[in-house]
């Protein structure tokens, strides 16, 4: 819906157990710039991507996408292209609300490209990830601060997982003009232009952590509270920072 | 409020074991991000609007009585380092140690039933506050000085800088200090009312991945 306060979008994605080895996918709503295609299914998991209709978002603009794994469903959901957050005619900050839940038995991947955050732009990101005791999930963010040589916009981005009704990572990353101050100094980007993380939490954790350990000089794998990983990176520019990324994908197996 | 306690409880010499961790400036000057006064004070700036305003938060939400258990969780999944969970559980046991002897109270006798290797240090700071009869703004504010003097020291330690700058910048980080001890208060006053989730979350990225390197180092001047 277009009104003068920006756009409202909401996009809603359900996986269920099929019955027979792989994932249904019951609800697969888009909305104007969310629109939603099923790509070819890997197995029993079932892929969708995300496809930005518009650019955006734009300043005013609040955008929702829900994902629902249910009991038994393997979910993997990317997007097509970055999303680039950009100034807009209406006042405010542009807000993207991400809320996932992963039931007992059910696996997300949540990989979509990189968010950019374009000379003065606004943008608050809020990601949810409720998951059961059982659920297993893989999460992937990354943020990076302005188009090539482009001065950032201003973000805040918060993410938080909890797992059997218990906080397990909330984490708030805030730059750009107007931010508090020290952003871009030395103790948290320090003139670093990407800053990612990847999530990973399965119940067989629980039995055998992976230990701590360095991913190169700007990246750092760490147990968290629970039956999960964090990674966290910071790199000059969104393709070494996707390496890095990709590496400790690999590297957890 | 007891204007003495404050300074009792905020003095470095206070025997926490604050003097051995460097809040991560040992890392930085190594890197060498932290080169001298000027680097120092962007340090300490980025710390106190995040880990700074974190625990600043917490310590405050535990001196107007939230569930010392309830922090405690709420710590771990804002600290996702673990190696800086692991100093600040540390530091959490010498900070009981010490207020159990100082002032004697059985909200704190609690908290080191429940957590026998150690809570989060903000929390025991924020309990502490209470048996010392202190206010959640005094636990913030606490907190957050030494979020930041604790590294303004290890630099003038690892960099021969001079006392009289580590000193200066502190002074110039007075105002900000200031800023985030009342956004603190507030935020624990909503989690009061809201439950732990409004407390603050701020994250920086390079303090959480060089405690993960520092830990491995074999030789080093500081505990984190």
């Amino acid at each position: 819906m277009m009104t003068s306060a920006g756009v409202r979008a909401t996009a809603r994605i359900a996986a269920t157990a099929d019955g027979r080895g792989g994932t249904a996918l019951p609800v697969l709503d888009g909305e104007g710039p969310l629109a939603l295609r099923r790509t070819r299914a890997a197995g029993s998991e079932a892929r969708v991507m995300l496809v930005g209709a518009m650019s955006g978002p734009l300043g005013g603009d609040h955008f929702t996408v829900e994902a629902n794994a249910h009991e038994g469903a393997r979910l993997h959901v990317g997007s097509a292209a970055a999303t680039i957050a950009l100034p807009g005619q209406a006042k405010g900050p542009a807000r993207y609300d991400v809320r996932l839940t992963v039931a007992d038995d059910a696996e997300l991947h949540w990989l979509p490209e990189q968010l950019i955050s374009a000379c003065d732009s606004e943008l608050q990101v809020r990601t949810r990830a409720e998951l059961a005791a059982g659920a297993r999930l893989v999460l992937r963010e990354e943020q990076v601060l302005g188009r090539a040589g482009e001065a950032p916009g201003r973000l805040t981005s918060r993410l938080t997982v909890r797992r059997a009704g218990r906080s397990l990572l909330d984490q708030e990353l805030a730059c750009g003009p107007g931010a508090p101050g020290g952003w871009d100094g030395p103790a948290v980007l320090g003139g670093h232009r990407a800053v990612g993380q990847l999530v990973v939490v399965r119940p067989e954790f629980v039995h055998e952590m992976p230990r701590a350990a360095l991913l190169g000089e700007f990246a750092a794998l760490t147990p968290l509270a629970g039956p999960a990983v964090l990674v966290t990176a910071v790199a000059p520019d969104a393709r070494h920072l996707r390496r890095v990324l990709d590496e400790a994908v690999r590297a957890l197996g | 409020m007891s204007r003495a306690a404050l300074l009792v409880l905020a003095d470095g010499r206070f025997p926490a074991g604050g003097h051995a961790h460097s809040g991560g400036a040992e890392a930085a000057v190594k890197a060498g991000r932290i080169t001298g006064a000027a680097s120092l004070e962007e340090f300490c700036r980025g710390r106190l609007h995040t880990s700074g305003l974190v625990s600043a938060s917490l310590a405050a939400a535990a001196a107007l009585g939230l569930d010392p258990v309830e922090l405690d969780e709420a710590a771990d999944a804002r600290t996702p380092s673990a190696a800086l969970r692991t100093a600040a559980r540390r530091l959490g046991r010498q900070m009981m140690r010490a207020a159990r002897a100082t002032w004697p109270h059985p909200e704190l006798d609690a908290v080191a039933r429940l957590f026998p290797k150690g809570a989060h240090q903000p929390v025991v700071l924020g309990v502490a506050a209470r048996a010392a009869g202190l206010g959640a703004d005094d636990a913030a504010y606490c907190s957050l000085y030494e979020s930041v003097s604790g590294a303004a020291t290890a630099t003038v330690r690892l960099l021969s800088l001079d006392p009289f700058d580590a000193t200066g910048v502190l002074a110039r980080l007075a105002p900000a200090m200031d800023l985030v001890a009342r956004d603190a208060v507030d935020a624990a006053r909503r989690a009061v009312e809201d439950g732990v989730d409004a407390l603050p979350a701020g994250s920086a990225p390079l303090l959480e991945i060089s405690a993960e390197a520092h830990a491995a180092w074999a030789v080093r001047l500081f505990a984190s």
